[in-house]
């Protein structure tokens, strides 16, 4: 057994620069700082426990979903090293692509194939026999409440929820030992969020998932995280349990009486919603 | 170790299974787009006609005699026919980046365990074999306006370019198929332009002779000069496989060239759309 960290980030940075880079072209701008667009990764370190089920609350585009580009090989990172079970996200990419999967906002799909036909062929690209995909596919989604008949529907028949059910189901299709869900009940309805995280839990309950979740859903990351990271302007500006980021800001009043909104707003010294006006 | 256990949960999968896995899902997908595969059809057999019956128009004003009118004939519909087929090769590996980013899958795509080489792969021989049938098809529907002698023809010889000649077309595609990875919002259109240069330097419709100097010298840089000389050779003259060991060798010689120059180069264009973020959906 690797006895690695299913998740190590240490000293992570991304740039975006803000156009070419002038100074490996122009000798005498050598020696000026390079200007960037925007800095979503700003020296981000932290840890994951297997099986825990770490959370990531910050506005849109406070970096969170930057972050899990960058561990999911989609990204290369300036600066600092991502290493899942001990292999480097950016120098072992091989290694770390059969151990993950993700979940991301936005369930992108080939919108003409039926679901089950999207399951089948990302199945097969993680190395899945053919014959247990299909049966396990139908599994996935009926715990998901997403019938057979609904599994045959070209995706652009089904609705937004379903659509990321279908989603969450390609992620746990595989089995992955780190699990990154990037918002994944955005846009959903009460009913199929509460389906999803449900789902989300009996996974992390019955198998040994370590999953890292990113939302900007405040009660949703107190209800299924173990420990929480504050995202701001690509920085983790607190981290901890729930109750100990309660304790943060509860000063005198008891634990029971703050939630995560009031956290993040005392942390940040901004609701989330102005944060997401102002990246808007 | 826990790749170990990874490789155990996922069992082991061999890169023809993988490249499977691409094949399969084209095919699901022309399935569903069968109404773009008719018009990509009737385009195809429409195109063919009209160039074609060119060479009747010449032979209807007395320019030529009949021979050399069912020569010209046969020259052409060769010459369509060959193109409707590098052109379905070109266009389906170039769109290996192009259509995940449309249908906004290129991520989930793109981070899963399948090595580069062996996802082209399953590309590449989808294309073929899509290419195969859509020319096929194309030529029984235009033949038959025709009086075309194919007796003398030397249809192993033909089908021996065109075999080997493909090895060629695809690392031809997979580099135009980098562009849609640098270029995400005109990247598509932007490999129709490698598509054109081939269409104009390998004489397609004419003899790579009439071009002027200069471009002579660049049609010995496209396989597909290569690739029509050889089966209007076989089809038109009846030239054997022992006379086609030249253009066959020059092929192989581009196939091997292009085709791990075109995995490499596009191992470093996903470097590039790595590090400034253009792996993302786009349309």
């Amino acid at each position: 057994m690797n006895s690695a960290a299913p998740l190590k980030v240490e000293s992570l940075a991304k740039n975006f620069p803000s156009g070419p880079d002038w100074r490996q072209i122009v000798p005498v701008l050598r020696n000026r700082p390079r200007k960037f667009k925007v800095r979503p990764i700003d020296n981000v370190s932290f840890e994951i426990k297997r099986g825990e089920i770490y959370g990531i609350i910050g506005a849109n585009g406070s970096g969170k979903s930057t972050l899990v580009r960058v561990l999911s090989t989609l990204l290369l990172p300036d600066d600092g090293s991502a290493k899942v079970f001990g292999f480097d996200v950016v120098k072992e990419p091989a290694k770390v692509r059969p151990a993950i999967n993700r979940v991301s906002a936005d369930p992108s799909f080939f919108r003409s194939m039926s679901a089950i036909e999207n399951l089948m062929f990302f199945g097969r690209v993680y190395g899945l026999k053919t014959s247990g995909i299909k049966s396990r596919s139908y599994q996935i989604l009926e715990r998901l409440m997403l019938t057979r008949e609904q599994a045959r529907e070209p995706m652009q028949n089904l609705s937004r929820g379903q659509q990321q059910k279908v989603a969450v189901a390609r992620a746990f299709l595989t089995s992955p030992v780190l699990m990154l869900l990037d918002e994944p009940t955005t846009g959903l309805d009460p009913r199929s969020r509460r389906e999803v995280q449900s789902f989300i839990q009996t996974v992390r309950r019955d198998h040994d998932a370590t999953i890292l979740l990113t939302t900007h859903d405040m009660q949703e990351a107190d209800l299924l995280c173990d420990r929480i990271a504050v995202f701001s302007a690509g920085r983790i500006i607190a981290e901890g349990t729930p109750d100990q980021l309660r304790a943060m800001v509860a000063g005198d009043r008891p634990l029971d009486e703050i939630d995560m909104e009031e956290v993040y707003l005392e942390l940040t010294g901004r609701s989330i919603e102005e944060d997401e006006e102002t990246h808007d | 170790m826990i790749s170990a256990e990874i490789q155990t949960a996922l069992g082991r999968p061999r890169p023809i299974g993988l490249a499977w896995a691409f094949f399969e899902r084209q095919i699901n997908l022309w399935k569903r787009y069968w109404c773009w595969e008719l018009v990509w059809l009737v385009y195809g057999v429409v195109n063919t006609l009209a160039i074609t019956f060119i060479a009747e128009q010449v032979g209807q004003d007395g320019i030529a005699g009949r021979d050399e009118v069912n020569r010209l004939v046969m020259f052409l519909l060769i010459g369509t026919l060959v193109w409707a087929y590098l052109s379905a090769v070109l266009d389906d590996v170039s769109l290996v980046v192009g259509w995940e980013r449309w249908e906004g899958t290129i991520e989930h795509t793109l981070m899963a365990p399948v090595p580069r080489v062996v996802h082209l792969l399953g590309m590449s021989v989808f294309g073929v074999a899509h290419a195969v049938l859509r020319t096929v098809l194309i030529f029984a529907m235009a033949a038959p306006f025709f009086d075309i002698n194919v007796a003398n023809s030397d249809w192993i010889a033909a089908f021996a370019v065109i075999a080997v000649g493909s090895i060629s077309v695809i690392g031809l595609a997979i580099l135009a198929g980098i562009l849609p990875l640098l270029y995400p919002e005109r990247g598509p259109q932007m490999s129709f332009m490698v598509q054109v240069v081939v269409l104009l330097v390998s004489g397609v419709y004419y003899s790579v002779d009439v071009l002027p100097g200069w471009l002579q010298a660049v049609s010995y840089l496209s396989p597909a000069t290569y690739m029509l000389d050889g089966i209007r050779g076989a089809i038109l003259d009846g030239q054997g496989i022992a006379e086609m060991v030249k253009v066959l060798i020059i092929l192989l010689i581009f196939g091997v060239i292009l085709v791990p120059l075109s995995v490499a180069a596009f191992a470093l264009a996903e470097k590039w759309a790595k590090i400034t973020g253009r792996l993302k959906r786009h349309g």
